[in-house]
């Protein structure tokens, strides 16, 4: 039988499951249950309740800052600034709310601060086309000094009035035992993940990462997507500032420090692109929770906290390195 | 009456004078060939009716009325549609996706409207149909031939009913076969009384699908002629500057 040109036409060329089986985000997926099963066989203590409530909720940090930082690298930009930004928007929450102000007031202090330097940097590198290496190294190296000066390098650990309600925010469990600190991670990849795939936002933002001088002839507005999503970026960074600071009960001028190659780390080995276009909010969280894994792992098994990095290390690398072995086999 | 006329049209860049000067007017259900040697500012010139630049000087009217338009989506609101020289295609994007990329299908209210996948793809599957290109709207475009992604850029011309529709170079990597329903889908275009510009550097393709010919040369523009009494010899020697201005 002759196949007619609708038939073509309405042909998919790759089923679902070969798009899963050829995601990386997929194949991580599939090293972390490998990895959790033959922990809860070797040692006693992975498969345990504290144990799994540690790994969820360390994940989540990185995790929430990986989900902003995803839509940056989306657009083919990077966001090293996000480690300082979460130490100054927990530090204006602090010195705001240790000011005597109430937890509402921190948080939009907070999250005010975090729109200014999201905003800073957007606007720089959109409108003013600088690399956005340069100028989130930059803000690297500001956020952080402002937060010393904000806090004049002090440890904050006295919150005011709402100081237990900031805790109970932040280091609480108020469903089902879940700590707080997951639902609003999965609170925040579900909306991440539902702009992606259905907004028109999310839409461009693939655009700008695919062809952004094709997105810029047809009409896109690339510019003001690109602020916003710094913006996101940095929010993203002071959300979980936030929440960091409710879960530590104490603010210290070094939160955060090295924390965007860990962020990075994880959009990367959930399956985000560099050089733009790709990536998934799903991946984001798979990322993070492969990183964590390796830490809590190499604990358990008594291994020295030294090889933690060449451990994330080669993750990094080995999770590209399945994208670029196919990318190879398909040339 | 014409649907769209230039007067006294320049573009610098800096020091660059890419279009100086340039006048003509383009009426409902004509093809007008554009042709020049490279650099010679066609697409600069295009690329100014379609929204993308503004002129440095100089106006644009259409059906009478001074056009001002500062981005894309201007153009396409008064019925302008252009296929680019680099066809402006997201290769991470589905071809459904790149037809409607900066127009999206939602669905829903306001804030919360989405985006409308189903219609998207059977509108571009239609259209793909129309141009009789085996391009599957689902497919990524970054595997796709230089056909289906020049049919692509072609299909976002076609949905809207445009005015004018304008053409940079949209058979300069295509089949013989491709060649020729890409001059059929001119020809209807023309039929339906709607105005094409066909840049091109095919004096074969200038010379079967068109009506008139402008030739720029250094960002002028030295002949606008019917193709009924103009010659391929004439022309080369237009757009080489061994003719200097049309007779
Ligand atoms: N965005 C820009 N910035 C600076 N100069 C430009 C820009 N776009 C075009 N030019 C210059 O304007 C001149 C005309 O370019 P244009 O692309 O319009 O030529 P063309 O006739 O389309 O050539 P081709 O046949 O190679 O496509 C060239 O000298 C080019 O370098
Ligand atoms: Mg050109």
């Amino acid at each position: 039988m002759a196949i007619t040109l609708e038939q073509t036409i309405a042909h998919k060329q790759n089923s679902r499951l070969t798009q899963i089986l050829n995601s990386q985000t997929f194949w991580v997926l599939v090293a972390i249950i490998a990895a959790c099963i033959f922990l809860s066989f070797a040692t006693n203590a992975f498969a345990t309740k504290a144990n799994l409530f540690n790994i969820t909720r360390n994940v989540t940090f990185v995790a929430i800052i990986a989900l902003g930082m995803t839509l940056v690298i989306i657009t083919g930009g990077i966001d090293l600034s996000v480690g300082s930004v979460l130490c100054l928007c927990s530090m204006v929450l602090a010195v705001v709310m240790h000011a005597g102000y109430g937890i509402e007031v921190g948080i939009l202090a907070s999250l005010g601060t975090a729109v200014i330097v999201g905003a800073f940097n957007g606007l720089l590198i959109a409108y003013l086309g600088f690399p956005p290496f340069v100028v989130t190294l930059g803000m690297l190296s500001i956020a952080r000094s402002l937060a010393m000066v904000a806090s004049n390098n002090t440890v904050v650990f006295e919150f005011g009035p709402d100081h237990d309600l900031l805790l109970s925010v932040g280091g609480g469990a108020w469903f089902f035992g879940i700590a707080n600190p997951v639902l609003y991670m999965v609170v925040l990849a579900l909306i991440t993940g539902f702009v992606l795939r259905w907004t028109r936002f999310g839409r461009y933002v693939f655009a700008i990462g695919g062809n952004e001088h094709a997105a810029t002839l047809t009409g896109v507005p690339v510019k003001q997507i690109k602020v916003a999503v710094y913006i996101i970026s940095a929010l993203s960074a002071g959300v979980a500032g936030i929440i960091q600071t409710g879960w530590l009960g104490a603010v210290t001028t070094n939160i955060g420090a090295g924390m965007e190659l860990q962020v990075i780390a994880a959009a990367v080995i959930g399956g985000a692109n560099l050089a733009g276009g790709i990536g998934t909010a799903f991946g984001a969280l798979v990322g993070s929770a492969l990183i964590e894994v390796i830490r809590n792992s190499l604990g358990l098994l008594g291994i020295n906290a030294f090889w933690q990095g060449t451990f994330i290390g080669g993750a990094i690398i080995l999770a590209v390195l399945f994208d670029r072995i196919r990318t190879f086999r398909r040339e | 009456m014409a649907v769209l006329e230039l007067t006294n049209v320049s573009k610098h860049f800096g020091a660059i004078h890419a279009v100086s000067n340039v006048s003509f007017s383009l009426n409902a259900g004509e093809v007008v060939g554009l042709m020049g040697d490279n650099g010679a500012g066609k697409s600069t010139l295009v690329k100014m009716i379609a929204g993308n630049f503004r002129p440095s000087e100089g106006t644009l009217r259409m059906d009478g009325a001074e056009l001002v338009m500062h981005k894309p989506v201007d153009a396409r609101r008064h019925g302008i549609e252009i296929v680019h020289q680099d066809l402006a295609l997201c290769n991470n994007l589905t071809a459904a996706a790149n037809v409607f990329l900066g127009r999206e299908l939602r669905k829903g209210v306001g804030p919360f409207s989405i985006l409308d996948y189903a219609s998207m793809y059977r509108r571009a599957g239609e259209i793909f149909k129309e141009l009789k290109s085996e391009t599957r709207p689902r497919d990524l475009v970054n595997k796709m031939s230089g056909g289906q992604r020049q049919a692509v850029a072609i299909a976002r011309t076609m949905l809207s009913e445009a005015k004018i529709v304008l053409m940079d170079e949209p058979t300069a990597a295509i089949s013989v076969r491709q060649v020729a329903e890409v001059l059929n889908l001119i020809r209807q275009l023309r039929e339906k009384g709607i105005a094409v510009v066909l840049i091109s550097h095919r004096m074969p393709d200038v010379f079967t699908v068109a009506d008139r010919v402008i030739v720029m040369r250094r960002g002028r523009k030295v002949a606008d002629k019917k193709i009924a009494s103009s010659s391929p010899e004439e022309v080369t020697g237009l757009i080489t500057g061994a003719i200097e201005q049309a007779a």
